[in-house]
């Protein structure tokens, strides 16, 4: 299937109704595998490459667990395309790069992605809706098992699963979760909670991964090392330290709307407010808007239907959603107006914010066992 | 004094530059100066002035510069890139990767999920090795009998791989 059949859909993880959704946007585990004895694609010449990717490709397309997939060559996709993709996290920015000699698969449901000849000649990645790392990983190590009945795999019995930055030797796993912290980052405490994740070997990033900026308050946190502990352990360690984020999140809510109320609703009213009638709006001043939408909506101050009005407008406002929807390049300006066009459309039906009827808060965190 | 460069201009620029020890001197005109970007010490080797561009580089890493015998992947490019060439790069680079990877990780062995075909391959050449083992001891304490079963064990394990 063409993969311009899959940007009418959205991915099912940005349905947001997995486990924690509230806080937890997202969960994401990525695998990365090489070939035995052959050039990694940063190294290998274009031959090498376009030899691997025809060997690997039906191998994988070939995949039980892909079933029905969207398969393309990166140098058949548009500049748009391919940012389309990465917006919607099912490929990364450096794929988005490539062009002859990679390709990118995906599932129907927008789940399981598989790069070719992106750093690594195989990075298999399954996303989630809400708090699922296990179940994520537990999807993408099928497809690993799969795939190395078919495929040779670069491995040593020392290092274990070889690749082409020594930073993901090992288990070649990079888990990460994508988190919304809309209070902890208004009382201030974001900082300190980001050292101290950062001090047990946990990396936080912004929103599109290594080196961007933390927009719309959303933060992504994953495992920094992949040698020398077992995957499971890997993700358990994750695991836990986002549900005690989850919890502080929680409690910095709490406490803002005992010490602070007004401070709260001023945010959300703003929010409402701007969204509602701004007509040029930036991505980034839309996703920081949405995001204390979105926290009026936990809070009760929006029903909850508002929740899926907000989610798709977190996905359908980036540059290159945008453009495809209106089926043009755009200037920056014309792209802002636009933005500011959809919002104020979608946001036509919004009821204005109520606080008289905030609701609890979601109770807190349990283990991760809401399996499949 | 003319410059070392062009043999004909008076030199103006005296430089004196001490690399592992050694003292080397070269003296310029203005005009080479200039060309040879002398006017920034930063970008500037005095190798690089006398004997082309790139010298001074070789000459550092002395006349070896290690290659990945798979890939022709070198330690330069490492440096460069911060990517290795080919799986066969670990082992060729093992001696310089070893303190890095224990820098970057959480302990220096794989403990994780291993492929299950390989799994087979390991076991079973560590099979294979402790029954050659028993074999040899069987033969030097002349116990031919034993001896006999354990090279038909080994016979069988060898036609499974």
């Amino acid at each position: 299937m063409k993969i311009s059949n899959l940007f009418t859909s959205s991915g099912e993880w940005a349905r947001n109704d997995g486990p924690h959704h509230q806080i937890v946007i997202s969960s994401r585990v990525r695998l990365a595998r090489n070939l035995r004895g052959r050039p990694f694609p940063g190294w290998a010449k274009k031959v090498d490459r376009l030899a691997i990717l025809e060997e690997i490709k039906p191998e994988v397309q070939g995949l039980s667990e892909l079933g029905d997939c969207y398969s393309e060559y990166l140098q058949d996709l548009s500049a748009l395309e391919k940012q389309v993709l990465v917006e919607r996290h099912l490929i990364s920015r450096e794929h988005a790069a490539k062009g002859v000699g990679s390709a990118v698969i995906v599932n129907k449901r927008q789940t399981l992605s598989i790069m070719i000849n992106e750093e690594d000649h195989l990075r298999m990645q399954v996303i989630r809706s809400g708090l699922q790392l296990k179940n994520a990983f537990r999807l993408v190590d099928r497809v690993d098992s799969g795939l190395e009945a078919r495929v040779d795999y670069a491995f040593h019995p020392e290092l274990g699963y070889l690749t082409a930055c020594p930073t993901n030797v090992g288990t070649g796993m990079r888990a990460s979760a994508m988190i919304h912290l809309p209070a902890l980052v208004l009382s201030e405490q974001i900082n300190p909670v980001i050292q101290a994740v950062n001090k047990i070997g946990l990396a936080v990033r912004g929103l599109y991964g290594e080196g961007t900026e933390a927009m719309g308050n959303l933060f992504q946190i994953s495992n920094q090392t992949t040698l020398g502990e077992k995957e499971e352990e890997i993700i358990t360690r994750l695991n836990k330290v986002i549900e005690q984020i989850i919890g502080h999140e929680q409690n910095a809510r709490e406490m803002l709307l005992q010490k602070k109320p007004g401070m709260v609703l001023d945010h959300i009213g703003r929010g409402y407010g701007i969204l509602c009638h701004a007509y040029s709006m930036s991505s980034k001043e839309a996703l920081n808007l949405l995001s204390f939408l979105k926290l009026g909506v936990d809070l009760g101050h929006f029903p909850e239907e508002c929740q899926r009005a907000i989610d798709e407008l977190f996905i359908l406002t980036q540059p290159a959603h945008l453009q495809r929807a209106s089926q043009q390049k755009l200037a920056p300006e014309e792209r802002d107006a636009l933005r500011a066009e959809i919002i104020r459309d979608k946001l036509k039906e919004f009821p204005k914010p109520d606080s008289s009827k905030a609701a609890p808060q979601e109770e807190p965190p349990k283990e991760d066992n809401h399996d499949e | 004094m003319v410059c070392d460069v062009c043999k004909s201009n008076p030199a103006t620029v005296f430089l004196t530059q001490i690399v592992e020890g050694k003292m080397q001197k070269v003296n310029l005109c203005e005009t080479c100066s200039n060309e040879k970007g002398v006017s920034d010490p930063t970008g500037f080797a005095l190798a690089d002035l006398l004997l082309g561009i790139g010298a001074a580089e070789e000459l550092e890493k002395g006349a070896v510069v290690q290659r990945c015998p798979a890939c022709g992947f070198s330690q330069t490019d490492f440096k460069k890139t911060g990517r290795l060439g080919c799986s066969v790069c670990y082992d060729t680079f093992a001696e310089g990767l070893s303190s890095l990877i224990k820098a970057m990780h959480k302990g220096t062995t794989h403990v994780g999920k291993i492929p299950a075909r390989l799994m087979r391959t390991l076991e079973l050449s560590a099979r294979s090795k402790q029954l050659q083992r028993d074999l040899e001891q069987a033969v030097s304490d002349e116990n031919y009998e034993q001896a006999a079963q354990l090279r038909d064990q080994l016979r069988e394990l060898e036609s499974q791989t």
